[in-house]
């Protein structure tokens, strides 16, 4: 749901730190296939950064010797990869039948009222990302919630106040 | 993941055997049951050909929702020219309402690399790969557990059991993309490009990974492999429908008592699992639908719950077997409503190669979105039935070709609720939050003030003992009243 089709500008670069890229390089250096694992390589750059801004994807493309086109084609494509800085904290609402079904909607709604944002944008403070994903296959606990890796099973709209207050209060 | 214990005498499980009952982890719980027994014996007393005539004469088909008999896809890939040959597993569960293959991997990692070495020998192949979700963080981790374990032991690798056949296996991960299990797709993305299907011919069998034949197999199909080697063809010939053998898994969500995943022989009925497995519907609500086959498939109404589920049977009543996600909708689901839902999610996960699934999918998500905002009209349902039939007809993939079944079906079965929406306005399952107008039953209320204190808006005129009224072009249908009334004196729609 959360395909990107911005385009890429030319004129703002992001800097950003060297030792990332240092990491980033010896891991394509020790792949072997580097064109058959693209995928498995943004996977890793967005592990490191966080996010795919231009400049990680100009320099996958010359590491792995292909077209920077090429690159954003499949980063573009996966609804995994992201190419805007996302918050600390990612609060993804399943969106699968079961979860429909169990008026996952409703939630939805309720995280973005209660944050202020709409599906698929981050708070100013970038603590919150907000979400809605395809189905996690959790389907016995719909309408289910992750916040990162932890799960929120059978979530009630009256929950979502609370959830978000939880990792307010771990940060501080 | 939790399975469905009450009511074991209905299931059987094959796919599922060792889920829940060995310790995913480690190799010897799985040797201990019977584990790499079948591998040892298709290498040490079979040759490559009989493997793949054993399997298809054991009436095995894919499990990923097409059907199509695994042992002669095996004998393609085993007959084309050529000695680098390919297997890959998809298991790319991407199917909404569908975590069978998620048990599987998490549960009983090592069925499937058993099958894998087995399916690898009887094709040919000497590499084998697993095309895996990243959203399954935990099946990845229990994977490598599992294939590193394997190969420490001498399963994977060189010249296993003695008999000189090498077969290793590593994982590729998806990042998102539904298209993704349709086969070519996933070939594509496994050789880490953009996941677009190409057209067939060439079927990967002859021409797949790098060019190479390659079979695709889902994972509820290879975890069925090692049993009917060591059980025999005629074994699972003897369980299921004429044209259907073996068992299913099919996920149980929804608004049903009992959630989770269910194992029953092809040719049990839909109420048999529904009501007598799952135990029907919560709260004493009325059972609707069931809907099958993800966005592939279709609704069945109450009528059709006696059928014995298989292939042919499904798809006779307008659904399809699909991967196995069973969701069990209740009175308080729209089915207009349903239908948007999967035409968002497949209009989203349009890969957009073809002009009729980019461009079909989104006009007629549109017009569902017309019609469930109350501006629907009768042309609206003339075109929706007509692009639905263009769209079917003229995709380049299995995704395109069987995304307008939600709404197909549904216009079929469920088409007074779209005349409803239409020509009534009205939503009369209530989830449509346009059509939606509330208003207070004089007879009923006795003017308790509950729902005038909770609603946000302040449209409930009245006083305390008093019949309150709702002034409707103020109410914003949030359901506030409805829930507060004890008398159920509020009306909806």
């Amino acid at each position: 749901m959360q395909k990107q089709h911005e385009q890429l500008k030319t004129n703002d670069f992001v800097e950003l730190p060297k030792e990332h890229y240092e990491e980033l390089e010896t891991y394509i250096s020790g792949v072997k296939d580097k064109e058959g694992s693209l995928i498995h390589i943004l996977h890793k750059a967005q592990e490191i950064f966080g996010y795919l801004p231009k400049e990680v994807q100009l320099f996958v493309s010359r590491q792995v010797g292909i077209p920077a086109a090429k690159v954003y084609g499949v980063v573009s494509f996966y609804s995994f990869f992201t190419q805007k800085p996302v918050g600390k904290h990612k609060i993804s609402v399943c969106m699968g039948t079961a979860c429909f079904v169990k008026k996952a909607e409703k939630i939805l709604d309720a995280f973005a009222a209660e944050l202020g944002i709409n599906k698929g944008e981050t708070t100013e403070d970038m603590l919150f990302t907000l979400r809605d994903v395809r189905c996690v296959g959790a389907c016995g606990l719909a309408p289910v919630v992750f916040v990162g890796d932890n799960v929120h099973g059978h979530v009630a709209v009256e929950d979502v106040k609370d959830i978000i207050q939880q990792y307010r209060k771990g940060d501080e | 993941m939790e399975n469905v214990k009450s009511q074991e005498n209905k299931q059987y499980r094959i796919a599922l055997r060792n889920s829940g009952l060995i310790d995913p982890g480690d190799i010897s719980d799985y040797i201990a049951f019977r584990g790499y027994e079948a591998l040892g014996k298709v290498l040490t007393e079979m040759e490559p050909a009989e493997v793949a005539k054993m399997v298809k004469e054991s009436g095995l088909r894919g499990r990923g929702g097409g059907g199509f008999p695994t042992g002669l896809k095996w004998e393609f890939t085993l007959k084309a020219p050529g000695d680098e040959k390919y297997l890959i597993c998809n298991a790319d569960e991407g199917d909404p309402g569908a975590f069978m293959d998620r048990s599987i991997l998490e549960g009983d990692p090592h069925s499937l690399l058993e099958a894998m070495v087995i399916g690898g020998y009887a094709t040919g192949a000497n590499n084998g790969v697993i095309y895996i979700r990243a959203e399954y963080p935990l099946a990845i981790k229990r994977l490598q557990v599992a294939i590193d374990q394997a190969r420490e032991m001498g399963f994977l690798g060189k010249d296993i059991f003695g008999s000189g056949f090498d077969f290793d296996l590593y994982l590729k991960l998806g990042a998102g993309a539904f298209v993704c299990g349709e086969e070519t797709s996933l070939i594509q993305s496994v050789e880490g490009k953009r996941g677009e299907p190409t057209k067939k011919p060439p079927f990967p069998s002859e021409s797949g990974y790098m060019g190479k034949p390659t079979t695709v197999n889902n994972v509820e199909t290879f975890a069925a492999v090692p049993p009917i080697i060591l059980n025999g063809p005629e074994w699972f010939q003897g369980i299921g429908t004429e044209t259907s053998k073996g068992t299913k898994v099919f996920a149980l969500a929804g608004d049903i008592n009992n959630v989770g995943l269910v194992e029953v022989t092809m040719g049990t009925t839909l109420r048999e699992i529904i009501f007598d497995i799952g135990g029907g519907i919560p709260g004493g609500a009325k059972f609707k639908a069931v809907q099958t086959g993800g966005p592939s498939g279709g609704v069945i109404t109450e009528l059709d719950l006696d059928t014995p589920i298989d292939y042919e049977s499904l798809k006779n009543i307008g659904s399809m077997m699909g991967s196995g996600g069973m969701i069990v909708m209740d009175d308080s689901t729209c089915m207009v409503n349903i239908a948007k839902f999967f035409l968002e999610f497949t209009q989203d996960e349009s890969c957009g190669k073809c002009t009729s699934c980019r461009v079909g999918t989104m006009r007629m998500y549109e017009i569902l979105e017309k019609i469930t905002n109350g501006e629907g009209t009768e042309q609206d349902l003339i075109n929706l039935n007509d692009l639905a039939r263009s769209v079917k007809d003229t995709a380049l993939c299995g995704l395109g070709q069987t995304a307008p079944n939600p709404v197909l079906s549904t216009m079929n079965y469920y088409k007074h609720e779209y005349e409803d929406h239409v020509y009534n306005k009205k939503c009369t399952a209530g989830s449509c939050k346009a059509l939606l107008s509330y208003s207070i039953d004089p007879e009923k209320c006795i003017g308790c003030t509950a729902c005038l204190k909770v609603c946000p808006t302040n449209c409930i005129d009245g006083k305390a003992k008093e019949v309150h009224v709702i002034r409707e072009d103020e109410c914003i249908a949030c359901n506030a009243c409805f829930e507060a009334c004890k008398f159920d004196a509020v009306i909806k729609p």
